[in-house]
């Protein structure tokens, strides 16, 4: 059989966390990409989120495209439900997912292939609506399951393993994200597990679609010099503009608050952000400020991250569609049926 | 020939000019005087000026397919005149707005012309210009009311039951059906020789669209998600069910029990019901062929992953965008099989609203017990006219069957779960639904995967699951809807149909029977086939097969999936975009019958 389960050893001095549970429960099958693969860290990092905000596996839905990427729900949170849809898809899926149950949290993977190609449509519609969910873009501006292609995250000039040049500018996903109306918009860095456990769990915090571009080096096709989503170009040219710390509803807040370069805003899905300004100079819940600041920085090369762009409040898919607190999916069958009676009283209008 | 109470009216009109509303009056004073009555609309795909024409069919023995003829022929429209007039029956009668005549032009010997200047007539009673041009049309109601002694009284009420929150329209439409009533007493031979006579009421009868019947058995069956992308002529299911559910499914501070998404694209529209699908709800989305085409990945995942899903393709005429606004019977292939790889859907086929509402609710259930998609193949003809259908009615002991899904109870007492074993023999696995309990969790997944849901690239594994889905598919033969089969008495011959073809044939058969040649007949309900069309196969040496196609879709299917053979199975189509008439199909058996005796 080649599904191999991780064997699960439970170690007493494993730190446990709100729900008794440790890391491991929320970890999943082992892993089949490549070794040093950049997807790899995204889901310990997502591993250390979930586990850490304590929520139950269970109650956590797994959904994913087609790609390298689209296999991280398999390599985390087994006793969570996934669905590795089609190449592209997985927004769609995501939407009538949500629709009906709006209570469990969902968590998409995807790669910039899925999201930015074949499935640019479905990720513009998901933000546009506002489903309230966290969307992962694995990054690595290449297509790594179909051996290495360009992706359209590809920055114009970056060449491929074998030497071919990209010609044609690179869509931004965050850009997009901002346009698109999407209310949370951040960029880690698989690399920088301190910044981007934080984004995690702020996203999944945050009421709406919470859009977090990772790149996400391909060790195997585009770790090479003149590729702009390498390790060492994302580590010699990564620009945070600043510090994200997620704060959970029920703890103290005892750092920074007031100070100049510190703000913190609260999530509606519960907790807060503290924000600790590093190089930021706009004010983040500016759409337009946002859009010609990362412009401009990504124009002289540089791969801006952290959290770049907030607006709490707005409504999401749930309240737009006016739906009830009881998800659809659990609707006793009395309640939608009409009945007999109101069949024959509506036909009367029929003759 | 026509007469009392059996005769064809076409009327020809300007689409956008508001004639939908005479044109409906019409039909329904015909089933309120309790006439059965057929009324079809053939429009152009846009939204005003082209041509457009209805057509309304009385016949007291209850023929409701098309009747091939044209006995009356009200031309609204200057620009069709030499069509109108052309396709009128000899000894027919065609009235036209003399306002500005055209003797010179409506000009054939077999026909009456009637001329009446309904435009003068307008525009001296109305100074409003809207009102001038849409009260032509209720007033050639009022002309065919005194051509065919229908009841005013009954015409008087509908249109008091239509305009009763708007005075002023109501008085507007009274004094156009006076004015043509007046007109042709005064002017023309009134009555024709043919006229329409009250018959029993229509007694619990309703006249309803398949469209809007099929949204009601969604309603019904408690479907709670619904997801599509605009596209004729399906558009109206979608309409009817976000119409019933703000009615029956919104609270008083405005919380729906349902939602609706208008999706970017029938990609997505279908994403989405599986979406919803696998988090348990009922979901559903209506589309047309083109649609089809465009989810054919995803219903290959629905296929494989095992996921529930109900779709009404409401076909119109492909291939590519072909004509929308027109019927056919095009996508029974594109349907059984698609998508990639060994794939099979489960398919339904109404002939009518009340089969559209049972069937809509039946979807669900298979849907869910079969854990697969279903796709209800509707037509244009069946799901945008109005047809006079039977009553519908709701069983108040229906409960949905859910089918297979263990709970959060179950799963905690289970040892562990495996979604994809086959523990009942009978091809159906159990599922869960996220969020019930960790027990329950499984990857869904449309890659290789084996009975316990685990990834695979083994080939017996990956083998075993596929010959299991085929399993399955062999039990849901016996679980689908059979087909209607009716015996005559020393039928030498059968013949098959589906959908919309059911009314056309069965005239069909009425006439031949009346010339000496009896038929079995076998209406086919639901693929796969189930054993009683296998021996329906079985059991006839030559059988008629009629469908609305060019490639004899139906029989290709036949063919391939009931042990039809070739020589067998002679092919009668139609696929012009026109409803098929019983005619064709008579002069199409006659004819093979003269070239076998000739053989
Ligand atoms: C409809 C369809 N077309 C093409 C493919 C082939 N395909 C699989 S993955 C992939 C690209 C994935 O790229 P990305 O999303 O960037 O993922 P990565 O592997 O780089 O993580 C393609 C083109 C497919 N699975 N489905
Ligand atoms: S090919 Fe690239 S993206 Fe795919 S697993 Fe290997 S390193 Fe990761
Ligand atoms: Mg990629």
């Amino acid at each position: 059989m080649s599904y191999i389960a991780r064997p699960k050893v439970s170690h007493p001095a494993l730190a446990r966390n709100d729900l008794g549970l440790t890391m491991r429960d929320y970890e999943g099958g082992m892993s089949t990409l490549c070794a040093g693969c950049g997807h790899d860290s995204i889901t310990g990092s997502l591993i250390q989120a979930v586990f850490e905000l304590s929520i139950p596996p269970h109650r956590m839905a797994k959904l994913s495209g087609i790609g390298c990427s689209s296999k991280t729900p398999a390599y985390f949170a087994s006793s969570s439900h996934g669905f590795n849809s089609v190449h592209g898809r997985m927004p769609s899926v995501a939407t009538g997912a949500a629709a009906v149950n709006g209570d469990l949290q969902y968590i998409g993977v995807s790669g910039d292939g899925d999201s930015l190609s074949i499935g640019i449509g479905q990720f513009v519609h998901a933000m546009r609506r506002n489903l309230n969910m966290l969307y992962l873009i694995e990054d690595n501006g290449v297509y790594g399951l179909t051996k290495g292609q360009f992706s359209a995250s590809a920055d114009a000039g970056s060449t491929a393993k074998r030497g071919e040049v990209n010609e044609q500018p690179a869509i931004d996903p965050c850009l997009l994200a901002i346009a698109a109306g999407c209310g949370f918009v951040a960029r880690g860095f698989s690399g920088d597990r301190a910044q981007l456990v934080p984004l995690l769990k702020a996203g999944l915090s945050h009421r709406g679609f919470a859009m977090i571009d990772v790149i996400s080096p391909c060790v195997t096709f585009n770790d090479h010099e003149g590729s702009t989503k390498s390790y060492r170009f994302t580590r010699e040219n990564a620009f945070p503009i600043d510090h994200t710390d997620f704060i959970p509803p029920e703890a103290e807040i005892k750092a920074d608050i007031g100070r100049g370069e510190s703000q913190r805003v609260e999530l509606h899905g519960g907790g807060s952000i503290l924000l600790r300004k590093l190089a930021r100079e706009y004010d983040i819940g500016d759409r337009g400020e946002a859009y010609r600041y990362l412009d401009a920085r990504q124009g002289k090369g540089e791969v801006v991250t952290g959290l770049l762009f907030l607006q709490e409040g707005g409504a999401d898919m749930h309240e737009l569609s006016r739906l009830g607190e009881t998800p659809l999916a659990d609707l006793p069958y009395g309640r939608l049926c009409p009945g007999p009676d109101a069949l024959a009283e509506l036909q009367n209008r029929l003759r | 020939m026509p007469s009392n109470n059996d005769f064809t009216i076409r009327i020809a009109n300007v689409n956008g000019t508001g004639s939908a509303s005479a044109n409906s009056l019409l039909m329904k004073t015909l089933f309120r005087m309790g006439i059965p009555v057929a009324g079809k609309n053939f429009f152009p795909s846009n939204i005003q000026g082209l041509p457009t024409w209805y057509e309304v069919r009385a016949s007291h023995r209850g023929y409701l397919a098309r009747s091939g003829s044209v006995d009356i022929a009200v031309a609204m429209n200057a620009e069709t005149y030499q069509r109108d007039l052309r396709e009128l029956s000899s000894g027919g009668y065609l009235l036209y707005d003399s306002t500005w005549p055209r003797r010179d032009v409506l000009r054939r010997e077999d026909v009456s012309i009637l001329a009446v200047p309904l435009a003068r007539l307008c525009n001296e009673s109305f100074d409003n210009a809207r009102a001038r041009i849409l009260m032509k049309n209720i007033a050639y109601v009022g002309v065919l009311a005194a051509l065919l002694e229908l009841d005013l009284e009954i015409i008087r009420e509908l249109l008091r039951e239509t305009f009763a929150r708007k005075k002023p329209l109501l008085e507007a439409n009274q004094t156009a059906i006076g004015m043509g009533y007046d007109y042709a007493r005064e002017h023309l031979n009134c009555p024709l020789p043919f006229v329409a006579r009250s018959m029993d009421g229509p007694g619990s009868k309703i006249i309803i669209d398949g469209n809007t019947a099929a949204a009601l058995g969604c309603v019904y069956a408690g479907a709670t998600f619904g997801a599509w992308y605009p596209i004729t002529p399906s558009t109206s299911l979608m309409d009817a069910f976000r119409s019933f559910c703000a009615r029956f499914r919104t609270a008083e501070d405005g919380t729906r029990d349902y939602c609706v998404i208008q999706a970017e694209d029938e990609l997505a529209a279908i994403g989405m019901v599986l979406g919803a699908s696998w988090n348990g709800a009922r979901a559903f989305t209506p589309t047309s062929g083109p649609g089809i085409s465009l989810m054919s990945e995803f219903l290959g995942y629905g296929y494989y992953a095992e996921i529930p899903a109900v779709l009404f393709d409401v076909q119109r005429v492909g291939p590519s965008t072909g004509m929308p606004t027109r019927t056919q019977q095009g996508d029974i292939l594109s349907s059984a099989y698609a998508s990639h790889g060994d794939t099979r859907h489960v398919l339904l086929f109404p002939s009518s609203p009340k089969e559209c509402f049972e069937l809509a609710a039946a979807a669900f259930d298979l849907a869910e017990r079969l854990q697969t998609p279903v796709i209800v193949l509707s037509d244009l003809d069946l799901g945008m006219n109005d047809w006079v259908s039977e009553e519908l009615t709701w069983d108040e002991s229906y409960r949905p069957d859910r089918g297979k899904v263990l709970g959060a109870e179950e799963l905690e007492k289970a040892e562990a779960f495996h979604r994809y074993l086959d523990v009942d023999g009978d091809g159906v696995p159990y599922r869960t639904l996220p969020g019930e309990h960790p027990k329950g969790a499984f990857f869904t997944r449309g890659s290789g995967h084996n009975s316990y849901g685990g990834y695979t690239e083994n080939a017996g594994e990956y083998q075993e699951v596929v010959d299991r889905l085929r399993r399955k598919w062999d039990y849901a033969a016996n679980i689908v809807p059979a087909a209607e089969i009716r015996a005559a008495k020393g039928a030498q011959a059968g013949l098959i149909t589906i959908g919309t073809g059911d009314s056309a044939c069965r005239e069909a058969l009425d006439i031949l029977a009346g010339r000496g040649v009896a038929l079995d007949y076998m209406r086919i309900r639901a693929f796969p086939f189930g054993e009683e069309v296998w021996r329906f196969l079985r059991e006839h040496s030559r059988l008629y097969v009629v469908e609305q196609n060019r490639d004899a879709q139906l029989r290709t299917l036949l063919i391939n999936e009931a042990g039809g053979r070739a020589e067998q199975l002679v092919q009668v189509l139609h696929y012009n975009g026109m409803p098929l008439p019983a005619t064709a199909v008579v002069s199409a058996i006659e004819a093979d019958m003269t070239r076998v005796q000739a053989a």
